[in-house]
């Protein structure tokens, strides 16, 4: 039962310090989930995966995926999907909670003092650190785990790699094609 | 009508892929233009909070709109619905799809084989438009470097994302009141 309580104060942290957007959040979930060993980092960029193909933000499709599945991986008698379902419930509610909160008690403040140097500075200050998370989330995601440690994969996945960036941000092809795209090449090429 | 604005958000939860500005401009269509529930310039200010605020973007901008239109009751229901489409979507894949299922069906691990560094180059498309959208120059870059290489070096303390987060934000404060203070001082010279 202790991995709930440690999901929960996991969620609270990544919904609380969650600027910048999904991505951005990746960064956090990486520490909080896959840093304690929770999920495989395998684990971690397949759920990306999933969530990118399914409609609705990342940071809930993460959410609920990560809840189900933790519990199971962790304690043998939490394996069943009632108890992956609770885990579902308790993390897709907690990482909205904070924000909900802070939505419903200070947005009139916000708005009052939207034009305050106070704020504008703390988000000058945020917006470069941003940068700075999603490119940490995905420099932690070029591994052996993702890329494969023989030689073959590994040169496969440097070009499925290199072309699924051309398709997203050349060619402005959107992510679920590209993901579906390389799913068919992995079954062609392994 | 609370019932309606859960179903709107429902909808458009089930329906927008991408969260984030996707569904920015999917929520103002169904609550501005289709309706009626605020004026533009309303919505606008609403989405300046949820911008302002962490947490999932979709999520707070519905809050925010159902605290506006109907208090409380108004900013459970919306959120409500924004994220039961995909809750439920995802329990469905996950029941069904388990890790053990991915590790060893031979064509789904396959298939994952060859998405997983797709995955990676869907990140890293975002970090470039992220970094032209915050301007980033030759003065400032240092800082996404050093951000990304210390949280990627895993280091047990300072690798802490939640470290940066709070560092960006007083750092800014900081150099921003001490740069205004300058400019008044100038000012008053």
């Amino acid at each position: 039962m202790m991995i709930y309580l440690r999901l929960i104060w996991s969620y609270l942290k990544i919904g609380l310090f969650g600027f910048g957007g999904g991505y951005a959040m990746l960064a956090l979930i990486e520490r909080e989930i896959v840093g304690p060993g929770w999920i495989s980092e395998q684990m971690f960029t397949d759920i990306v995966a999933i969530s990118q193909m399914t409609p609705g933000p990342i940071g809930i499709n993460s959410a609920t995926y990560i809840g189900y599945v933790v519990p199971g991986e962790q304690c043998a008698e939490l394996a069943s999907p009632l108890w992956g379902i609770l885990g579902s419930i308790i993390c897709t509610l907690v990482v909205v909670i904070p924000s909900f909160l802070l939505v419903v008690y200070t947005s009139h403040f916000i708005q009052r003092h939207r034009e305050s140097l106070i704020i504008k500075g703390i988000f000058a200050g945020l917006r470069p650190v941003v940068v700075g998370l999603i490119a940490s989330a995905a420099l932690l995601l070029i591994n052996g785990e993702n890329f494969g440690r023989d030689t073959y994969q590994i040169i496969w996945s440097t070009v499925l790699c290199a072309a699924a960036f051309c398709a997203v941000y050349f060619a402005k092809i959107h992510p679920i094609w590209v993901i579906v795209a390389a799913g068919v090449a992995g079954l062609i090429i392994y | 009508m609370l019932f309606n604005l859960f179903i709107t958000f429902c909808k458009i939860g089930a329906f927008t892929f991408g969260g984030g500005w996707a569904m920015i401009s999917i929520i103002e269509k169904e609550i501005v233009d289709k309706h009626k529930w605020l004026k533009r310039d309303e919505f606008l200010d609403l989405l300046a909070v949820a911008q302002a605020l962490p947490g999932i973007l979709a999520v707070n901008i519905a809050a925010a709109v159902g605290d506006k239109i109907r208090g409380r009751a108004g900013s459970v229901c919306a959120a409500l619905g924004t994220i039961m489409p995909s809750f439920l979507i995802i329990l469905a894949i996950a029941i069904f799809l388990t890790p053990d299922m991915i590790k060893n069906n031979p064509i789904v691990s396959r298939i994952f084989m060859g998405i997983r560094p797709a995955v990676v180059a869907l990140i890293i498309a975002p970090v470039i438009n992220s970094a032209r959208a915050a301007k980033i120059s030759w003065r400032t870059i240092w800082i996404p470097v050093v951000t990304a290489l210390l949280i990627w070096s895993q280091w047990t303390f300072i690798s802490n994302p939640i470290l940066f987060i709070i560092l960006g934000g007083l750092g800014g404060y900081l150099w921003f009141t001490r740069h205004n203070l300058n400019k008044n001082k100038e000012a008053r010279l």
